[in-house]
């Protein structure tokens, strides 16, 4: 049976998968990156996440257009990155924890409004495949690559959108500044609250779209916890990334093709216990963080509250 | 010191305290505002959730069976945080610490109560032990988060456990009769907590959690390792430079903040489910942090603490039975007031400095 998995039909289906699976990471793992290049730990991305998935599901339910729920799941992610800002950057509140609250009041609330509002599990249809003209006519990498809907294209593209914003202008080298070193960028007139503001509330809308992605692209329906902790692999990507766009990329990449492979063995029928191909994604992140760790440089004044001398 | 400054400590420390209850009282609001848009009367659905925590002597049993665990966890959270590491694996060290103690206890059955029972306990703990320890040591030797690593953990811990109930741990009735409901064989009755309360789930566990309160106290104020722990917790730098071997503190409060809660799952299967059961962890693992972080990360405070938040998860389940008020309000408000205490510190360490300011 092993060799199933090695023909070539298996392995294009892998490579799809693995390529759509990346888009909820994608999304929210690139929204932790400004946040955290900005110096601001946000470890509730996963109840931004559950917050956006539930909007953009309750709007397209009741028949909205699905980027008008779109947009509602990005409005809604940003409050929670804004609440966030309020707790963390002006309060100064460690980080580590408010983002375990963040997470919790996301798990929670949206499970609320699923259960007063919904119900039931339904489902709806969701944004629908898109293949791209020419592009998805190529033999094999048409079909990998450019027969998906349209939010898991615009993962992809928020990959230079980021490194661009990031590292070529003003606003980026903000960003930097106020992550690397928040007195000097102070001292040159930056203020790093508001950055890390902007940073928080872009990193929440992101988040929103990642759980849009999930509700009203990849899965079309709505479930209470129905991340399921995909937000806090997120926030290791960045780490696992090195707080770079590419990075970050390469890492959901990795983990997504982990976690193809992994439904493929058990769609197979492959015999191994499906709890140990599981945890495999998992295993894998500890591992290459463990190696990759000693040689990157986070942001010096990553978890670190600013506050201004007298 | 002068009267007026004794009176304005005194006054510092009531303020202190009442900011926990303060932030309570503030998530409380925010949660009546959210009911009210989603059109439930918001004291319908508080009378319900007091009412059902408190209102009765089942209510308060099963909120202190449920502080019992909280409190275990807690205890981990404060030796941890105490130690400068932040400890999200609780989850994955409780279901770890339940699997353990189970599969001891189930191995070793024919052992005599007084030896099997107090291993049973052992069997959960070092694996809390061992499970919070990976992450210590990858944080200490490797530099790797611990809260990126404990959160991987967990999700390790949850499968473990998926294919320990579906393969070698599998009831065997389970499989006679042919269910499969993924749990273990009942532990033998030697290794099961008296229960305090006739026909209740309230177990004697409630009284060990409560030694250790005691007992942590006295680890982190009254010994050496303990100041240690503290020290390196407070300024690693500093610590180093004072001779103190940073990383294995690290380690250490790592292992044994893991242990508590690996003691904790050993602690719920033998008290109250008397076999492994999937879920078993119930969300323990960050309601403790809740529970710590109320208590102000002492270990005295996390036993009033847990008791509160064991109200709560009680009051929750009894508010969605009796007038379907979904239980998950109760963890929105668990994340507001977490985001409220964390907010709320920084009055206090303001205020601590300007009075430090004014003494100079």
């Amino acid at each position: 049976m092993l060799n199933e998995l090695f023909t070539l039909a298996t392995l294009i289906g892998i490579l799809h998968s693995g390529v759509r699976l990346a888009t909820p990471y994608l999304f929210a793992a690139l929204g932790e990156t400004f946040a955290q290049r900005s110096g601001v730990l946000n470890l509730g991305v996963d109840g931004m996440m559950l917050m956006g998935a539930f909007t953009a599901f309750y709007v397209a339910f009741n028949g909205g257009n699905l980027w008008l729920a779109v947009a509602a799941a990005i409005g809604v992610g940003c409050l929670m990155g804004l609440l966030m800002g309020v707790v963390s950057v002006t309060m100064q509140a460690e980080q580590g924890i408010s983002g375990i609250g963040l997470y919790l009041f996301g798990l929670g609330l949206s499970s609320l409004l699923f259960k007063t509002l919904i119900g039931s599990v339904e489902s709806v249809s969701g944004f629908p495949k898109l293949a791209l003209p020419l592009l998805s006519d190529l033999p094999i990498i048409g079909y990998i690559f450019f027969d998906h809907n349209v939010l898991v294209y615009l993962a992809y593209l928020m990959v230079p959108v980021t490194a661009f914003v990031l590292n070529r202008t003003t606003f980026g080298l903000s960003i930097r500044a106020v992550g690397h070193n928040p007195e000097a960028a102070d001292s040159l007139g930056v203020s790093v609250n508001r950055v890390r503001y902007v940073t928080l509330i872009i990193g929440g809308g992101l988040a929103g779209v990642a759980g849009a992605s999930l509700s009203i692209g990849l899965l079309n329906v709505f479930q209470e916890n129905m991340t399921n902790g995909l937000g806090f692999i997120a926030v290791a990507l960045v780490y696992f990334g090195s707080w770079r766009a590419v990075g970050v990329l390469g890492g959901a990449l990795l983990f997504s093709l982990v976690n193809a492979l992994q439904l493929w063995v058990q769609v197979l029928g492959i015999p191994i216990p499906s709890d140990i191909a599981v945890m495999l994604p998992y295993v894998l992140t500890i591992v290459v963080l463990t190696l990759t760790v000693r040689q990157i440089q986070q942001p010096a004044a990553l978890t670190k509250p600013y506050e201004r001398g007298e | 010191m002068a009267a007026h400054e004794r009176t304005q400590f005194t006054l510092d420390r009531i303020t202190g305290a009442a900011l926990p209850v303060l932030a309570v009282a503030g998530a409380l609001v925010v949660g009546a505002l959210l009911l009210l848009m989603l059109g439930v009367n918001p004291f319908t659905a508080y009378a319900a959730l007091f009412n059902g925590a408190l209102g009765n002597v089942s209510g308060i049993t099963q909120t202190l069976t449920k502080a019992t665990p909280l409190l275990l966890v807690g205890l981990g959270i404060c030796i941890a945080f105490r130690g400068g590491v932040i400890n999200i694996g609780g989850e994955g060290q409780i279901i770890l610490g339940a699997v353990s103690a189970s599969a001891f206890a189930i191995g070793f059955s024919h052992w005599p109560g007084w030896l099997l029972l107090p291993l049973t306990m052992l069997a959960g703990t070092l694996a809390g032990l061992v499970w919070g320890g990976i992450p210590g040591w990858l944080k200490a030797r490797m530099g790797v988060n611990e809260i990126l690593s404990t959160v991987m953990m967990n999700q390790i811990a949850l499968q473990v456990m998926n294919f320990l109930l579906r393969g070698p741990m599998l009831d065997p009735a389970q499989i006679a009769a042919g269910t499969n409901i993924p749990q273990s064989a009942a532990l033998p009755e030697a290794v099961w907590l008296t229960r305090l309360v006739p026909r209740t789930l309230f177990h004697s566990g409630a009284i060990l959690a409560v030694i250790l309160a005691v007992a942590v106290y006295f680890l982190l104020w009254r010994t050496t390792i303990g100041y240690r722990i503290r020290a390196v917790g407070l300024n690693a730098a500093a610590s180093r430079y004072a001779g103190i071997p940073v990383s294995r503190y690290v380690v250490l409060s790592m292992a044994l903040s893991g242990a508590f809660c690996g003691l904790a799952g050993a602690v719920e299967v033998m008290g109250v489910h008397h076999r492994m059961i999937e879920g078993m962890s119930g969300g323990y693992g960050f309601s403790g942090i809740v529970a710590a972080l109320f208590g102000k990360l002492h270990p005295l405070g996390a036993i009033p603490a847990s008791a509160i938040f064991g109200s709560l998860l009680v009051g929750a389940d009894k508010m969605q039975r009796s007038v379907q008020v979904p239980s998950s309000l109760v963890v929105a408000l668990q994340g507001l007031i977490v985001l409220f205490v964390v907010a709320s510190d920084l009055y206090v360490r303001r205020r601590s400095r300007r009075r430090m300011e004014e003494r100079e």
